[in-house]
């Protein structure tokens, strides 16, 4: 199939050439883009962070700072930002934004403007997170964010956090809202709720669970400023109220987050291996139930996270068992996705390998997560670096590979260039090598005893397991900011020197690659898309051709 | 007609399959409750379902793995226009597909749920004889007061083979009390009392941590549990005993002059503002 020219108002498929343009778009790719670029910037910033916890802890006694309340700076900003500026906006934002109209034959998001409004929001949010840094009392309190630490004085600015976390859950809740209702009512002709993309789906999925769960989160940390500046005292033991009622609206929201995060990038996986393997997605009505089955699943399982935190007994051991049942859909989810791969044809391609080593990574995530999730075993393992290495397994490594393997996928739509698949690969596979020896020793340490969030740890100066991990751990981390600059100089070279991308490089069955322009332009379909009840995203043996409804032109 | 009876028969079957390690371990949790706190200590009992756990977890990840990578070999796209050949599923294999797989996780989560709430009643029930120490966690220090009159600082002391219950509270922020090598940890928060035991069996030293983030200081806020011989442990305390009892009356002295000199100084203030 040939190029596909974009049409309406411009006309021409391709990148607005303005900057005017850039900043006042209503485009849903123009947005899209805006939201990589700001979580681009935040993993950046989360990543420097990280890297100089790495090179503190490397090993015992002060390396680069002797202050704890500067170590506690980058822990905070390490947290919050990773997880509010560059997972959520990367794969609620950019993947939702960019790729997920398209997929569905949709022209632009249901509400352009309330999508834009998202995108600065979230900018706004990236920037006052950043301010963090310079301010002199700058919030310590961790991304939790837990009373009465975040409401005493040691913690800094408690009103920044809560602000933060407001404006960067109310641009969750518009795109929320308006990704919802794209995926609702704008897909194109035909296309019927089982024929969506997987991405489609779990993006959608991931909304839902976004606006049940975001409103709590923002009263939660609205009432820390309550407490702090107006001594209101919800969290306040001394005026009645008391410190656990945070954690309980606090989780109720962050535990569900997980699942925003982690069912998109499961979504990019399966569009990945799908497209690479020229499968279909195996069982893809159940696997789709299962997705939704996260809903549920994960909205009562909160507890997890505070099994050691004086909660009654009765309650720990019920929300155990409802913590296991998330093997449930998890794991049928984990047997599609091998599923998909039964007699495919695979092609070991650059975002393949990203995918791959997500996937792996995943695995690793969702078994260490079993042992987590008893809460009689969670009385030893609480709050250690066995928790912090299975919560990045499925976070922090799993899910930034997808996401770097989805921009790696969708380069040539973005840029109208293919990666060089060489550098692709190598940066995927050091990546993964990297991430690797940062966690999988820190996994032995926690065993044997290493609590998270600290800074030194010189009461274990006599135990060789952690010290060695700690060592081998901050290797890691050179390694992983290797591929870091490895990945980058792929996407340079790609935007600059890149191979020109044919239509459909990966061979998808998607609308996104099959009827829309290469570079789209607005309105990105030449004219409206009409598929038949036959023809499905994942089908790529007998697909009837998805067809253009021509409309009545006006001359 | 019989096939359809036979094969919804076989369905009910896997329905009570997550019975089976249920039921098979109810045996054995009489014999587990019955020997409580003689053969197994907690933290004993807590190693063993650990290693069981990563068995677990490490038998599953390696047959799926296997798989996984068989497929990734086997399904290799060797001519450029090959296309994936996955069966079209009907209706009552994906039912399968879905019924199946679900009934095996729901086995091994019952299995290890079971095992795992049996010891977390062990964990969670205080012997009778048990002793109470009280814990006073603050930014960032561990006191511990033995309900005698002695108390120490990031210092615990217990006597070997006689469980020890912890009584523990926070005067500022949210701490958590770990005692390492006996998998226990606890917050200690304001407002509440929270509690955690250990049983002891072992003469010797362990470190103990906070595991609640509680400030610039969290990663310094730890101390020794030192665990002593019945005889030893006697005599330190008959001597911690002697030292309280000359610091609280030195400690009282000084509080009732202080007190005085207060007194006067208020009121020589309170009679220049009227003055």
């Amino acid at each position: 199939m040939g190029v596909i020219m974009g049409h309406e108002p411009n006309g021409k498929p391709g990148w607005p050439k303005t900057v005017k343009e850039w900043l006042f778009t209503l485009d849903h790719k123009v947005i899209g883009v805006w939201y990589l670029i700001g979580s681009i910037a935040s993993f950046a910033v989360a990543g420097l962070a990280a890297m100089l916890m790495r090179i503190e802890l490397g090993s015992i006694g002060p390396d680069i700072t002797g202050d704890g309340n500067v170590y506690n700076l980058w822990l905070t900003m390490h947290g919050a930002v990773m997880i509010l500026g560059f997972q959520i906006p990367a794969l609620l934002g950019f993947v939702a934004n960019y790729a997920v109209p398209i997929m569905i034959g949709a022209k632009d998001m249901a509400f352009p403007r309330v999508n834009a409004m998202s995108v600065w929001l979230l900018w706004s949010g990236i920037l006052l997170a950043l301010a963090n840094l310079v301010i002199p009392d700058h919030f310590n309190g961790m991304w939790t964010g837990y009373p009465p630490y975040s409401t005493s004085d040691a913690a800094g600015n408690t009103a920044l956090y809560s602000l933060v976390v407001i404006v960067l859950g109310m641009s969750s809740v518009f795109g929320a809202v308006n990704l919802a209702c794209t995926v609702a009512f704008m897909r194109c002709k035909g296309m019927g709720w089982f024929q969506m993309p997987m991405t489609a789906w779990c993006v959608f999925t991931a909304n839902i669970i976004q606006l049940i769960f975001v409103p709590v989160l923002a009263a939660s940390v609205l009432l820390l400023s309550l407490d702090r500046y107006l001594g209101f005292g919800f969290y306040n033991p001394e005026t009645g109220g008391d410190v656990l009622l945070y954690q309980n609206l606090f989780w109720f929201y962050s535990h569900p987050a997980v699942y925003v995060i982690l069912l998109p990038f499961m979504g990019i996986i399966f569009e990945i291996f799908s497209a690479s393997a020229k499968n279909m997605v195996f069982s893809y009505k159940a696997t789709v139930f299962a997705v939704l089955a996260f809903i549920p699943a994960g909205g009562d399982v909160w507890v997890h996270h505070a099994f050691v935190a004086g909660l009654p007994d009765w309650l720990r051991v019920l929300q155990s068992f409802t913590t296991l049942l998330i093997s449930l859909p998890f794991g049928l989810l984990m047997l599609s996705l091998v599923g998909t791969l039964y007699k495919g044809a695979i092609r070991y391609s650059g975002p393949m390998i990203w995918a791959l080593g997500a996937w792996v990574m995943l695995i690793f995530g969702g078994l260490t997560g079993i042992p987590n999730a008893l809460s009689s075993i969670d009385y030893g393992i609480s709050d250690s670096y066995v928790v912090m290495s299975h919560f990045h397994y499925v976070m922090a490594v799993a899910g930034t590979m997808a996401t770097f393997g989805a921009v790696f996928y969708w380069f040539p739509k973005l840029t109208g260039r293919i990666c060089n698949e060489f550098l692709t690969k190598l940066s995927g596979i050091t990546f993964f090598i990297g991430m690797n020896v940062v966690m999988a020793p820190l996994y032995f340490a926690g065993i044997e005893g290493m609590p998270r969030r600290y800074m030194d740890y010189q009461q274990f100066a006599d135990n060789p397991t952690i010290v060695n991990a700690q060592y081998w751990s901050t290797i890691g981390a050179y390694i992983t900011f290797l591929a870091v600059l490895l990945m980058l100089v792929a996407w340079i070279h790609g935007m600059l020197k890149g191979k020109k991308s044919s239509q459909n490089p990966w061979g998808s069955q998607s609308l996104e690659w099959t009827s829309a322009a290469l570079i789209a332009g607005q309105g990105n379909f030449p004219s409206p898309v009409e598929v038949v009840e036959d023809w499905h995203p994942y089908n790529y043996i007998d697909n009837p051709k998805p067809t253009y409804i021509t409309v009545a032109s006006n001359s | 007609m019989k096939i359809k009876s036979l094969s919804y028969k076989a369905l009910g079957a896997l329905l009570a399959l997550p019975l089976i390690p249920t039921l098979a371990y109810a045996f054995q949790m009489e014999i587990a409750t019955k020997n409580n706190y003689e053969g197994l200590t907690p933290q004993a009992h807590w190693n063993e379902m650990w290693s069981e756990v990563m068995w677990d977890i490490t038998i599953i990840g390696a047959i799926y793995f296997a798989i996984a990578l068989f497929f990734l070999f086997r399904y290799r796209r060797t001519e450029h226009n090959q296309v994936g050949k996955s069966p079209k599923l009907s209706a009552q294999a994906i039912i399968g597909w879905v019924v199946l797989p679900c009934m095996l996780f729901l086995g091994d989560d019952l299995f290890l749920f079971v095992k795992a709430f049996d010891l977390h009643n062990q964990m969670r029930e205080v012997p009778a004889h048990a002793q109470t120490i009280k814990v006073t966690a603050s930014m960032w220090n561990w006191n511990y007061d033995y309900g005698n009159g002695v108390d120490t600082d990031n210092e615990l002391r217990v006597p070997v083979g006689k469980p020890v219950v912890f009584r523990m509270t926070s005067d500022d922020v949210i701490h958590s009390h770990y005692l390492n090598g006996y998998h226990v940890t606890e917050d200690v928060m304001p407002g509440r009392v929270t509690w955690e035991w250990i049983m002891p069996v072992k003469v010797g030293e362990s470190v103990i941590t906070c595991r609640e983030y509680c400030g610039a200081n969290h990663s310094r806020m730890y101390g020794k549990l030192i665990v002593m011989k019945q005889a030893n442990y006697d005599a330190w305390m008959v001597s911690a005993l002697a030292d309280a009892k000359a610091e609280s009356g030195h400690r009282i002295a000084s509080t009732t002059v202080g007190k005085a000199i207060k007194n006067i100084a208020a009121s020589k203030i309170n009679k220049g503002q009227e003055g």
